[in-house]
């Protein structure tokens, strides 16, 4: 049975071996750590003005709950900005999980004008204010003006200002970071009282019915039932409270002066948004 | 001793159920199905955008009639074309599905190239905004048949491997279909959409 089973692994990671190959290949320009809400990888803002703006988005998020990053790249060839954008929201699912409220903007400085300059991803659940429409014109008509005069952070500023006043339409959930933090100890503190009042009595249980005489199974199997039972709900217990503090661990955003660090909150992204250039 | 043989039966029964992956294709046909909902769905919100699409170029280009008329009969072709569960399990009509939206995209494009030539119409403010709708949703069906073609892909790989196409025979799941190469070229020929700068 092992070696069967172990059948359709073998298969899949030849084919994921040939896949890993077939990328590499390609050649893609990769998808860098969504280390700050401002990422400069192309090297057009001063670091205070990177500092700065990066400022302005971590509080926009710790007041509001939404995330909205900027990526500066040089280039997205061979991809145009477009898939290189939904592979970028894929990875670092901005917005949080369910409401879905992440824009990524991004900037592929260098690109040539088949592939597009600017692009912002728009998040499922900020659509409605955020239309494709009105992405196209912050990108024409709010950043690409600055960006001809080569006045980077000015465009940049002047989109961030754009996307969260347009953000703030959207009514979406408030920011609940600091009550779920608490809330998420009680629960957890609940739970564990709870698992522990249903194991005494599951063991009470258990001892009454080994008293009885006429007892089916032998001590050697209740004694195994019990383990398998207990060890699935405290497996349970401890992965669902790992997920739920996982989900909403959004880095240092807190981290008052330095901006700090940006960690989707599982965000899901469908392609909506514009390109543009300038 | 006997009842030692029966757990040893039931502890048997379930690593048999697991390694045929009964289980998995559930979840992977769902997924699929999920997938193909989301594809179904842009595709329907981009059939929703033509007729104020049209109607706007009809107010500068009046004279377009074939142009128009090719894009409005394309989108009846396809808004009727019923899309059922059943199109994944038949590659007929995926084919079908395939080639009246790839039918629409060529007729969008050539609107789209058309209306290049009416300096007034480009500067229409509605006719921007569609234009970036359209743009939008063209870049969502792209992405929601990339992420198709990559549950299918899933699926079909356990329907075709060993041990679980087994499992896919005696319960009669087939591979499904995926968007192909060739016809990739021709249904992702998205609109021409240049905003001339």
């Amino acid at each position: 049975m092992p070696s069967f089973r172990a059948l359709p692994a073998f298969f899949l990671s030849i084919l994921l071996a040939g896949f890993l190959q077939l990328a590499g290949a390609q050649d893609f320009v990769a998808v860098p750590a969504p280390s700050s809400h401002v990422i400069d990888q192309a090297h057009m803002l001063q670091e205070q003005q990177r500092s700065a703006l990066d400022q302005v988005l971590a509080e926009y998020e710790a007041r509001t709950g939404s995330q909205i990053a900027v990526l500066l790249i040089s280039s997205t060839a061979p991809e145009a900005i477009e898939q290189y954008g939904i592979r970028v929201a894929d990875a670092w699912k901005l917005g949080r999980k369910g409401i879905d409220d992440g824009v990524i903007l991004i900037v592929a400085k260098d690109n040539p004008k088949a592939l597009r300059r600017l692009r912002i991803e728009a998040g499922r659940g900020v659509q409605g204010s955020l239309t494709d429409a009105k992405s196209k014109r912050i990108l024409e008509d709010v950043i690409a003006p600055h960006f001809r005069q080569n006045d980077y952070y000015g465009g940049l500023a002047a989109g961030v200002s754009a996307l969260t006043s347009l953000l703030d339409e959207e009514h979406l959930p408030a920011a609940e970071k600091a009550k779920q933090a608490a809330a998420q100890d009680d629960n957890g503190w609940l739970g564990l009282i709870v698992i522990v009042a249903f194991l005494a009595v599951f063991f009470g249980v258990l001892l009454l019915v080994r008293r009885r005489p006429r007892n089916n199974l032998s001590s050697n199997d209740w004694g195994h039932t019990a383990g398998v039972i207990v060890g699935s709900i405290l497996s349970d217990a401890i992965q669902n409270r790992g997920g739920r503090s996982g989900g909403f661990s959004s880095g240092g955003s807190f981290g008052g002066s330095s901006g700090g660090g940006l960690s989707g909150g599982g965000g899901s992204f469908d392609g909506g948004g514009a390109s543009g250039d300038w | 001793m006997k009842k030692w043989f029966a757990w040893l039966a039931i502890a048997a029964s379930v690593l048999t159920l697991s390694s045929c992956g009964y289980n998995d294709f559930q979840a992977k046909d769902e997924a699929t199905k999920a997938a193909w909902g989301e594809v179904v769905n842009q595709y329907q919100r981009r059939a929703d955008l033509i007729p104020n699409l049209v109607n706007t170029v009809k107010g500068y280009a009046a004279h377009e009639k074939d142009t128009l008329e090719a894009v409005t009969r394309a989108r009846a072709a396809a808004t009727s074309f019923q899309i059922t569960p059943e199109v994944l399990n038949n590659p007929e009509a995926f084919n079908k599905f395939q080639q009246v939206q790839g039918e629409l995209s060529s007729a969008l494009s050539r609107l789209m190239a058309v209306s290049e030539n009416y300096p007034q119409l480009k500067a229409d403010t509605s006719f921007r905004d569609l234009q970036s709708q359209l743009e939008g949703t063209e870049n969502r069906i792209t992405v929601a048949r990339q992420r198709y073609i990559a549950s299918v892909q899933e699926y079909n790989v356990l329907a075709r491997s060993f041990p679980t196409n087994i499992t896919a025979k005696i319960f009669s799941y087939q591979v499904k279909p995926s968007f192909t190469v060739e016809n990739e070229k021709a249904i992702s020929t998205a609109p021409a959409v240049n905003f001339g700068k």
